[in-house]
């Protein structure tokens, strides 16, 4: 596997598991080499050329990757072009600022990456949660099952943002630069195309 | 992709509606059992008041479990014990940012509904409070929002997940402070699903259909468990966790997490304490992190505890054999 990419999921918090498979389908689908594991520490994270931060509770996990210096290293990495993919809380890591629907604004870790505002929990609460089927036409996907749970939306974009899909005029998935985010979970649906088009974003170090 | 056996795919949970050009679905079995998803590796923690959910936010909770009285309180209390104060819940709910759960009686089809009014993310059908039915528990799928359930073996487990458990809890001894039950149901719970994965892999399907007899549930959950090798749904751990060292175990166990009742709130030291939990839940793999975390309490400070062998109320076993 030594000639292959080497995709990491932040397993600090969340739905790691459903990361791993997709992205290592994604992986064989594209016909590239690869290996996917879960990374903890900093020193995993410095290995990386690529990496996904999964859903899973935003405060919990951002908290938790700065005590052990994971945050910083995954901005370095960021900085020195490694493709991330922040899905739901990831994208909330991910994001320059964060509100909460009810509690208002948030003081939490975050990476400060992707130039937009969040709002959390913007379509309620989990018995509000919904799958409904969306379409992400900038990456050539038009019909995408959308599995949202207490999700966000991205209420400001900076310049430098690329909208990929919207739901009823809510910003849903974003771009800027390498680092994608989304508010739903294609982790938790059957299709991988999500995964897949992170995966082509992926080059070999070196 | 996640696991769906036992899914009763359209259901009267399942709500079909329409926001602006897009139809939508709620309460699938994919919502439920993904909300699930999203706590692993994370700790759900007991709270009765405001300032206890906001510590246990700050703490790094997954989610906050609100209850009327801790377990330990209500075994000491006796008495009938019910669904907390609402107005509480609500206040909890406008508190804090992390999903917000609350317990029901067992087979109190009302308790839940009125839960589910009140907005809380996930319902636990729960065997701290007095069961309102032992022989029959909540249908969960006329319900939108997900349930958790205790199990202290693979049948109830597969039992509560064909009335539409979202999650599973294998079950301790509440209230005691006492980690011992809850080793041995997880592993109880273990070495049944090597028992059907091993006779799957067999191929011996006339021996996962006597399984299936044996535990009262369907021949396919039985079929799909044991080709999975492991639980359908997320499970937890639960019941007399009170150190950061028993947390770290039952995630050795193979749990996806841990519920911490009294635990915590029960501890002089419950802020120190209730982050220390979730440090050695997180970093369960790395015993020097697990160390660290322990010594971030005081063993002076921990609740007495109670020995599990000649318990009045055992509470495990309410609902047990329905």
């Amino acid at each position: 596997m030594s000639g292959g990419i080497n995709v990491g999921i932040l397993a600090v918090q969340g739905d790691v598991e459903e990361n791993i498979l997709a992205t290592k389908m994604a992986i064989e689908e594209l016909g590239m080499e690869g290996i996917v594991t879960e990374v903890k520490t900093p020193e995993q994270i410095s290995d990386l050329d690529g990496l996904i931060i999964p859903g899973g509770e935003s405060t919990v996990i951002g908290t938790l990757s700065l005590v052990n210096g994971s945050l910083k290293k995954i901005k370095e990495k960021i900085a020195s072009g490694m493709p991330v993919f922040g899905i739901c809380a990831g994208m909330i890591i991910l994001s320059k600022k964060a509100k909460d629907r009810v509690v208002g604004e948030m003081d939490q870790p975050l990476l400060d990456f992707l130039d937009i505002k969040i709002e959390r929990n913007a379509f309620g609460r989990q018995k509000d949660s919904f799958e409904s089927e969306i379409s992400i036409d900038k990456i050539g996907v038009s019909k995408f099952p959308g599995v949202f749970i207490r999700a966000p939306s991205i209420i400001e974009i900076g310049k430098d943002v690329e909208i990929l899909s919207k739901f009823n005029e809510k910003i849903i998935a974003v771009k800027q630069g390498n680092v994608i985010g989304t508010a739903f979970h294609p982790e938790l649906t059957g299709d991988i195309s999500l995964h897949k088009y992170f995966v082509s974003l992926i080059k070999k170090k070196n | 992709m996640i696991p769906l056996a036992g899914d009763l795919g359209n259901t009267k949970g399942v709500v079909k509606e329409k926001i602006g050009s897009f139809g939508t679905t709620r309460g699938t079995s994919t919502l439920k059992r993904g909300f699930a998803h999203m706590l692993k590796n994370g700790v759900v923690m007991d709270v009765t008041t405001v300032e206890q959910a906001k510590i246990a936010e700050d703490a790094g909770a997954v989610a906050v479990m609100v209850l009327d009285k801790l377990p330990s309180d209500v075994r000491k209390a006796g008495g009938v014990a019910r669904t907390a104060s609402i107005r509480i819940i609500q206040e909890i709910i406008d508190s804090v940012t992390i999903p917000v759960m609350a317990k029901c009686r067992i087979g109190h089809v009302y308790e839940a509904m009125v839960l589910q009014e009140t907005n809380v993310d996930m319902i636990d059908e729960s065997e701290v409070l007095t069961p309102a039915d032992e022989n029959h528990h909540i249908w969960k799928w006329d319900f939108t929002s997900p349930f958790v359930n205790g199990a202290r073996n693979l049948g109830e487990a597969l039992r509560r997940i064909e009335e539409g458990a979202a999650m599973i809890r294998t079950k301790g001894e509440p209230g005691t402070g006492n980690v011992a039950e809850a080793v041995i149901h997880i592993k109880n719970v273990n070495t049944e699903l090597r028992r059907i994965k091993s006779i799957y892999d067999a191929g011996d399907e006339q021996d996962l259909i006597s399984v299936a007899r044996e535990l009262k549930v369907s021949y396919s959950i039985v079929e799909e468990t044991a080709s999975l090798g492991r639980l359908p749904v997320v499970n937890f751990a639960a019941g007399g966790i009170s150190t950061p060292a028993d947390a770290a175990y039952l995630m050795t166990l193979g749990c996806d997490g841990v519920f911490v009742g009294s635990g915590i709130f029960k501890a002089d030291d419950a802020k120190e304490r209730a982050q220390a939990i979730v440090l050695a839940t997180t970093f369960w793999e790395d015993p020097d992190k697990v160390k660290e975390a322990q010594k971030m309490i005081d063993e002076r400070q921990s609740m007495l505890g109670l020995d599990t062998k000649n318990l009045e109320l055992r509470m495990q076993e309410r609902g047990s054999t329905a």
